[in-house]
């Protein structure tokens, strides 16, 4: 692993053929074998076929070496997606018994180069995670953390920071409440927050922090403060879809209580009154009538700019906004459609 | 509006299959999966007469490992997804005696953990992915029985989120691929009861931006694969309605690459044999003329499902 490390600092340095170096003398290397009629017949880079020549070797022979080692690490660098060196990787950390802690700097060369999607750099890293403990915690998290900050939506980042809470939590949640890693988290998606709005992963990790936190006290505790901090991104933004959704989610098979709670409507109001088009905020408005919500002043002269007298029952507030969506929002005019046709009884 | 290039997308899939270049080289690990949406494609399109079937299966089997499992490639690892994409290709064409079911069925019930999930190999990484590869493969193996269906149910519903999608593991974020890979485990499973079709539907019909285009969570760009994925998806909670068509038919149509062939992500990007699948198994579910009717579920032409559980000749 060594000499990779060097090759990667001396950007200068030619690469030396794996024929030429001595200490490769003794193997013979196996070539591709695409049969007599390929399917698929590929032309290699000298540097790609050669290499791949040697791995094929040492793969047929199951030799679990420290050349063996370095000689993954140097087919990783040139084919990261390559599933089955990451394998035999695993089997000769193993028979080496080798310090995990070493793979941790090996993941920074082959991460650096552009790798954040690719699926087998992140599953081995959980696999090198999961077996170091929690004294891989606080780097994972700093991990995630730099990978994010370049890509707030990776979806591997956040599947990675999702299981090491779990797992951590699991382990030893002393250790975590000292790190303050749950409250930690709901502060780091904060921040993304603030730093992008409309990051529909960060606002998922939230909603994973807030209900699955032993330490918070669960949903019920935190709406009131959810549904503050998630009204305000509203306001700002209204727009983004990401914090209609996480307001319904707060009341999540709590029609009433989501009916009854005065912060809903008004944040409705609000964003009508600036932008009577908002589509998010007629579908939430939407959803608070078929839930029995009792039109008020407020929403009677705003529904009046559209042209609606107030002199009818109040049961056609739902059909009204139904209609006013399939206008406003006509790429999803059949799912208005289909609402209209839908409307509870008492509403329609 | 454009049309559908069929003779240009054929030639495109025949020349991959041939192709000797950097990129063939890097993704030879996962040649399964590349001649699986090659294949339907062609399929899709009425052209897999082109392709020499013997050749293709010759070297399916010789990816089989002793495990059962099948490996992307000669010289890799067995794994669920490789196993499945096999599968798919034997299905299609129709070769599915020459394998043994009860082995493979044997190396994916081995896959499955104590809490339901599926593991997408022996180094254990769990995914919704996979659970979706093992009901669906079992099935066209007529051997969904030998695993514990229930479990795999409920470790699927296990992972829907407050807005009524679904992701890799519980709590992770709703994307579109993951949804797909969960809807379609609960249909084929008989088991749609557990998503919750409006509220998912509007989720869905909600990933349709200006462009027409599908992207596959909230504030992301479109991509012609979600074109599957959400369309897939929709079909199979019957809600595909909700979205506008022909917006969308336009939008695959302008990824087209119509000169040399083959469909990218978005517009005049570089095309490759993942998205020309996504953008065809799309137009064929809005029902484009010339194409075969795909199966939303299995991801394989009707004709290829209706054979495999109906008995119907081809």
């Amino acid at each position: 692993m060594s000499s990779s490390d060097d090759e990667e600092d001396e950007q200068e340095e030619v690469r030396v053929p794996l024929s030429q170096r001595p200490e490769w003398s003794d193997v013979e290397p196996i070539p591709q074998d695409d049969g007599p009629n390929p399917v698929v017949s590929i032309a290699y880079t000298d540097e790609f076929r050669e290499t791949m020549d040697y791995f094929r070797a040492v793969f047929a022979a199951d030799e679990r070496s420290p050349r063996a080692l370095e000689l993954t690490a140097e087919v990783i660098h040139l084919n990261a997606g390559n599933y089955t060196v990451w394998h035999f990787r695993r089997l000769i950390l193993e028979s080496l018994q080798s310090d995990l802690r070493d793979e941790m700097k090996f993941f920074e060369l082959v991460a650096n180069k552009g790798n954040h999607k690719n699926y087998q750099i992140w599953h081995h890293r959980r696999w090198v995670a999961e077996k170091l403990g929690t004294i891989a915690a606080t780097s994972e998290l700093q991990f995630t953390q730099e990978v994010l900050s370049l890509d707030a939506k990776n979806y591997h980042a956040w599947s990675h920071r999702q299981e090491l809470s779990s797992h951590i939590i699991f382990m030893a949640q002393w250790a975590l409440q000292a790190l303050g890693g749950w409250e930690n988290e709901l502060e780091y998606c904060r921040e993304l927050l603030e730093v992008d709005i409309l990051n529909n992963s960060a606002w998922n990790q939230r909603y994973f922090v807030i209900t699955k936190s032993p330490f918070l006290g669960g949903l019920p505790a935190m709406r009131d403060s959810e549904v503050s901090f998630c009204t305000n991104a509203i306001i700002e933004n209204p727009d983004n879809e990401s914090p209609w959704r996480f307001l319904r989610g707060l009341y999540k098979g709590d029609n009433e209580a989501f009916v009854n709670d005065p912060a809903i409507s008004k944040v409705c109001i609000c964003v009508l009154e600036k932008n009577k088009n908002c589509v998010f905020a007629l579908s939430l408005l939407l959803d608070l009538l078929c839930y029995g919500f009792q039109p008020t002043p407020d929403l009677n002269r705003i529904l009046s700019t559209w042209g609606f007298s107030g002199s009818e029952s109040d049961q056609k507030y739902a059909n009204l906004v139904c209609l006013i969506l399939e206008k406003v929002d006509p790429m999803r005019a059949r799912y208005w459609i289909w609402r209209r046709d839908s409307l509870p009884s008492h509403v329609c | 509006m454009g049309e559908l290039e069929i003779e240009k997308h054929t030639q495109f899939i025949m020349s991959v299959e041939k192709k000797k270049d950097f990129d063939s080289m890097v993704m030879e690990h996962l040649r399964m999966s590349g001649a699986y949406w090659g294949l339907t494609t062609l399929d899709l399109m009425g052209k897999l007469d082109a392709v020499n079937r013997e050749e293709v299966v010759s070297w399916v089997l010789q990816c089989q490992h002793d495990c059962g499992g099948f490996s992307g490639n000669v010289g890799h690892d067995p794994h669920i997804l490789y196993t499945l994409s096999a599968i798919q290709i034997l299905a299609l064409l129709d070769k599915l005696d020459t394998i043994d079911a009860d082995k493979i069925s044997a190396y994916i019930v081995g896959l499955q953990q104590e809490d339901g999930s599926f593991a997408g190999d022996e180094w254990g990484e769990i995914d919704t992915r996979f659970s979706y590869c093992a009901v669906c493969c079992l099935s066209i193996l007529h051997r969904l029985d030998k695993i514990d269906v229930g479990k795999a149910i409920s470790y699927v519903a296990s992972c829907k989120n407050f807005d009524g999608g679904f992701g890799c593991t519980p709590g992770g974020e709703s994307h579109a691929g993951q949804i797909f890979c969960c809807v379609s485990a609960f249909a084929i499973s008989g088991a749609l009861t557990h998503v919750d079709r409006d509220l998912l539907g509007w989720w869905l019909c909600e990933r349709q931006v200006k462009s027409g285009g599908l992207n596959g969570r909230p504030e992301k760009l479109a991509d012609v694969c979600y074109s599957w994925w959400v369309l897939s998806s929709l079909t199979i909670i019957e809600r595909v309605h909700w979205i506008d068509k022909e917006k969308l038919k336009t939008f695959i149509l302008d990824c087209q690459d119509k000169e040399h062939g083959g469909i990218s992500d978005r517009p005049d990007d570089a095309v490759d044999v993942f998205h020309t699948f996504f953008g065809i198994a799309g137009l064929s579910l809005l029902e484009y003329p010339g194409l075969k009717p795909i199966d939303p579920a299995y991801a394989l032409p009707v004709h290829v499902v209706d054979r495999l559980f109906f008995g119907q000749p081809h």
